[in-house]
């Protein structure tokens, strides 16, 4: 609405008060059509109702839940304790503590794994731990439920006591 | 000014009718933790002061001791809003510097995110700005439309907003293959749903007396503040980078650039509508034509740049991000030093402010489209 | 007692008739205001919680959301839930206020719209304060509320709010003029300010169907300048969020801002309730002319169901406009009222006038 001081005493000024109102009103019911449409659509709503649909609640597979040591039934898992993750990480969230074993057969001693610390405090998510371990023995975790009430629960040991590495991995 | 000085104008300057408000760091409209001191005289603005620094994270000093493979990440968080636009510009960066040859698949993959990233920083923007005048629905329009680009970029890449989905050489793994045809779908459905945006917000005659004319940047001072993005095309300045210094795909897709000439808060707004129309078309482009090939190029585990200074520039969706990296040879950069864009607008908005009310200040900063990450870094 | 849900008037007079068998006069007399007073208490306790929610449910409605769904079945609850909240927080009153003002404003504000709705007729019968002045009694007690908010920004020692109430009082006294201006345009036609003698006189068809196109004119300005009036909708520069925080009532907490939100509802009932009476016929239903076969059928709805349908409709109309509309800068809100509504209605009643002269009205 362009308003000038003296633009209602000419015609012209009157012509353009005129239809100054009545552009302006049918742009606000063309606005509240908008709106309108939605309120009557209630069928379109994609809100989801959160807590109560965790269990049709589906995840995509790439997700960056949390770091989690892959495990598989006989509770093995693949990793060497080589400690590539634990360079990859940018802020320092993965520890390896590795042990020594000593190979009965031929004698030699090898890095094996004693605890994986991972602080799920301090991750950014950033996958690039996942991509630099060479023998495939992290991945991604689709859970994203991590509030705990205490905090040393955010420190996690990844390693299930009582389980070995894969034979054949090195 | 510091608070001594402060104190002092207050208590010599009795005769003037002025007086100083704090937009403080925590307001509802400064899109963040930006604290701006006002001059006022009544209504009118005499003076806008930014201070800045309330989300300052030394991301250029983290950099320092990360690997070049690690920097990237944090990138992430300068502009969160744009994020793969700012993983691109620093793997683009490194890249150069180790005269690789990235694959044509990794090229168009690049590009199509990027755009799309842009889309979703637009939707968002467009939200924030009805909110910030008052029309609080358009928030949520902007958000639910927003929602089906996170999800393709969740599919694909495994993150909503901090994705890290670049590394020097390439993308991280393979895009899904429900990609294109969730990214086809998303372009049908949006070209629906953007007139409405029209409908809403553009044609509605209480939005537009609170934009037109208000928050004016001439052509000059836009160049002399180095104002980039849509904000400075906006006033005629023509720097899209994506024109002006083609990388990626860029230089194969067909599209305006978007200039328009009267520099006030209505014509930034109607620059970054057609940049979405802009951003369809490109992705309309490329979707349908991603080459075959690997998804990286081989590097070796640890990155070394070779000594020497290198620049890349990229166009965001808030304007040029530049990645300057100092390489002395180590497995870390000597130095990075990002050039960010919402850095230099906001130094403008001082001169676009300046005559007009508090209410219209709310507007200009909305069009300015400013996150303060991406200024504090 | 004979309870017709048709005619109140039954009821109230065999009330009257039995608290002046128990009691002696005087004390009859106010144990019946005592009554009215706590049915009326109780009324407004629960049109305040029953707006807010609806205020909540509509305006999720309208973003594509539910809307609350957890507190209650389907979130009825919810508003009680706030206002336990509300009750529970701790009355803050900054250091530098004025203590006996800051308080007093809270009350002003929500004292208003209490005297006002007594005059509001509810159905035949149960109407409380017939005056022949009726109308011009309901406008002149909701400026009340004007003193409230100044009072409020002024006393709370903040810029902020001080910026906010003195916008909000040049809007309301601007409003006003309009307000009064839209109503007169129908009491043209009426020739009386008594609630009761409109709502009769619109038995044979409602004065928007029958005032011609001034009466159409006349409701549309009566809407916008009554929204601008409880600052609402586009008008809320004055308790603008994302500008000043919020505005003249930042400082309060507690009971007391509670009693600002319910104020602001309580109004836009009582402008829902003066638009329905004056343009749609209060608890008349709708008649047309002398058709009797169709006046029998609406007349089989109750009047209290009629009259509420109208406030419910014209409640919805207003907050439509709240959730589209971006806010009006304050200059521009003001320039609308001067430059364009007042000029409007000025010509509007003088067609009006004509109208009713020349006998062109049904």
């Amino acid at each position: 609405m362009s308003l000038s001081a003296d633009g209602i005493y000419n015609f012209m000024g009157l012509k353009n008060y005129i239809s100054d109102i009545y552009n302006g009103v049918k742009s606000l019911i063309t606005g509240m059509k908008v709106t309108g449409h939605y309120f009557t659509h209630p069928g379109e709503i994609v809100t989801q109702q959160y807590p109560e649909n965790r269990d049709t609640l589906k995840m995509f597979e790439r997700f960056r839940g949390e770091v989690v040591l892959i495990h598989d039934e006989n509770n093995m898992h693949k990793c060497t304790g080589c400690s590539a993750c634990e360079l990859a990480c940018p802020n320092g969230s993965i520890e390896i503590i590795s042990g020594k074993e000593i190979d009965p057969e031929t004698g030699k001693s090898t890095k094996i794994i004693d605890t994986f610390v991972y602080h799920l405090s301090m991750c950014t998510f950033c996958n690039l731990c996942i991509l630099s371990c060479p023998t495939d023995a992290i991945k991604m975790a689709q859970g994203f439920e991590h509030s705990v009430f205490d905090r040393s629960k955010l420190t996690k040991v990844l390693n299930k006591p009582g389980s070995k590495i894969m034979p054949g991995i090195k | 000014m510091t608070e001594q000085e402060l104190i002092t104008n207050i208590e010599t300057a009795p005769e003037t009718q002025e007086y100083f408000i704090n937009m403080g760091p925590q307001h509802p409209s400064t899109h963040g933790v930006l604290r701006l001191l006002l001059t006022l005289d009544g209504e009118i603005i005499k003076k806008v002061e930014p201070h800045l620094g309330y989300i300052h994270r030394s991301i250029e000093k983290m950099c320092e001791k990360d690997s070049y493979q690690q920097i990237v990440h944090l990138t992430d968080r300068m502009d969160y809003l744009s994020c793969h636009m700012n993983n691109e510009a620093v793997c683009l960066c490194v890249e150069n510097g180790l005269q690789l040859e990235i694959p044509e698949r990794v090229k168009v993959i690049r590009t199509i995110i990027s755009e799309l990233t842009r889309l979703s920083s637009h939707q968002l923007w467009w939200g924030v700005m009805g909110m910030d005048l008052g029309a609080i629905t358009t928030f949520l329009y902007g958000f639910r439309d927003r929602e089906l680009i996170t999800d393709i970029f969740e599919e694909t890449c495994g993150a909503r907003l901090t994705m890290n989905y670049n590394v020097p050489g390439g993308v991280m793994f393979d895009i899904h293959p429900n990609f294109q045809k969730r990214t086809k779908d998303f372009i049908t459905y949006f070209r629906k749903k953007l007139p409405e945006y029209d409908e809403l917000l553009t044609g509605n005659v209480i939005f537009t007396e609170r934009t037109k004319d208000i928050g004016y940047l001439s052509k000059e001072d836009a160049i002399s503040y180095g104002v980039t993005g849509p904000s400075g095309r906006a006033s005629g300045f023509a720097c899209d980078v994506r024109k002006r210094f083609p990388y990626s795909a860029y230089d194969r897709v067909e599209f305006k650039e978007i200039i328009y000439t009267e520099g006030d808060c209505f014509a930034r707004y109607k620059a970054r509508i057609d940049e979405m129309w802009e951003s369809m078309k490109i992705i309309e482009q490329l979707i349908d034509n991603i080459p075959e090939g690997e998804h990286k190029a081989k590097t070796k585990a640890v990155i070394k740049l070779p000594e020497g200074e290198y620049y890349q520039r990229v166009e965001t969706a808030r304007g040029e991000l530049g990645v300057y990296i100092v390489s002395d040879n180590k497995k870390s950069p000597y130095r990075v030093k990002f050039r960010s864009p919402g850095f230099s607008n906001l130094s403008a908005l001082d001169t676009m402010a300046r005559g007009n009310k508090i209410a219209d200040l709310v507007a200009t900063m909305s069009t300015l489209d400013l996150v303060i990450p991406d200024i504090d870094r | 007692m004979n309870f017709n849900i048709y005619d109140f008037t039954e009821f109230v007079n065999s009330i009257k008739l039995w608290l002046n068998s128990v009691l002696p006069p005087v004390v009859s007399d106010i144990a019946g205001f005592v009554i009215i007073g706590i049915c009326f208490l109780t009324f407004i306790v629960i049109l305040g919680l029953s707006l807010v929610y609806i205020e909540r449910k509509v305006c999720a409605f309208f973003q594509q959301r539910l809307g609350p769904m957890r507190v209650g079945f389907w979130g009825t609850a919810q508003t009680i839930a706030d206002i336990i909240k509300l009750v529970f927080k701790e009355p803050l009153i900054s250091k530098g206020s004025d203590k006996f003002l800051f308080n007093l404003a809270a009350f002003i504000v929500i004292i208003a719209p209490f005297m006002a709705i007594a005059a509001v007729p509810f159905a035949k019968g149960l109407h409380v304060l017939d005056f022949d002045i009726g109308l011009f009694f309901i406008t002149a007690i909701s400026s009340i509320g004007v003193t409230g908010i100044l009072l409020a920004g002024w006393s709370s020692n903040n810029k902020y709010s001080l910026i906010g109430a003195m916008r909000s009082g040049a809007q309301i006294v601007s409003y006003e003029l309009s307000v009064i201006l839209s109503l007169l345009t129908i009491i043209v036609l009426t020739g009386s300010l008594q609630l009761s003698v409109i709502v009769e006189s619109q038995r044979d068809g409602w004065w928007i169907f029958k005032g011609n196109i001034p009466a159409i004119i006349a409701f549309f300005i009566f809407i916008i300048a009554s929204t601008a009036e409880s600052n609402r909708g586009p008008f809320d520069m004055a308790e603008a969020e994302s500008e000043l925080t919020a505005g003249f009532h930042t400082e309060y907490s507690g009971i007391k801002f509670a009693f600002f939100f319910l104020a602001e509802y309580i109004n836009l009932f009582i402008i829902a309730a003066v638009g329905a009476t004056v343009f749609f016929g209060g608890w008349m239903p709708l008649h047309i002319g002398n058709f009797e076969f169709f006046n029998n059928i609406m007349d089989f709805i109750p009047p209290i169901i009629w009259f509420f349908g109208k406030i419910a409709a014209i409640i919805f109309l207003i907050m439509w406009f709240k959730w589209t509309f971006p806010r009006l800068r304050i200059d521009q809100l003001l320039t609308l009222e001067w430059k364009y509504l007042l000029p409007i209605n000025l010509i509007n009643l003088l067609l009006m006038a004509l109208v009713a002269l020349s006998g062109w009205h049904l």
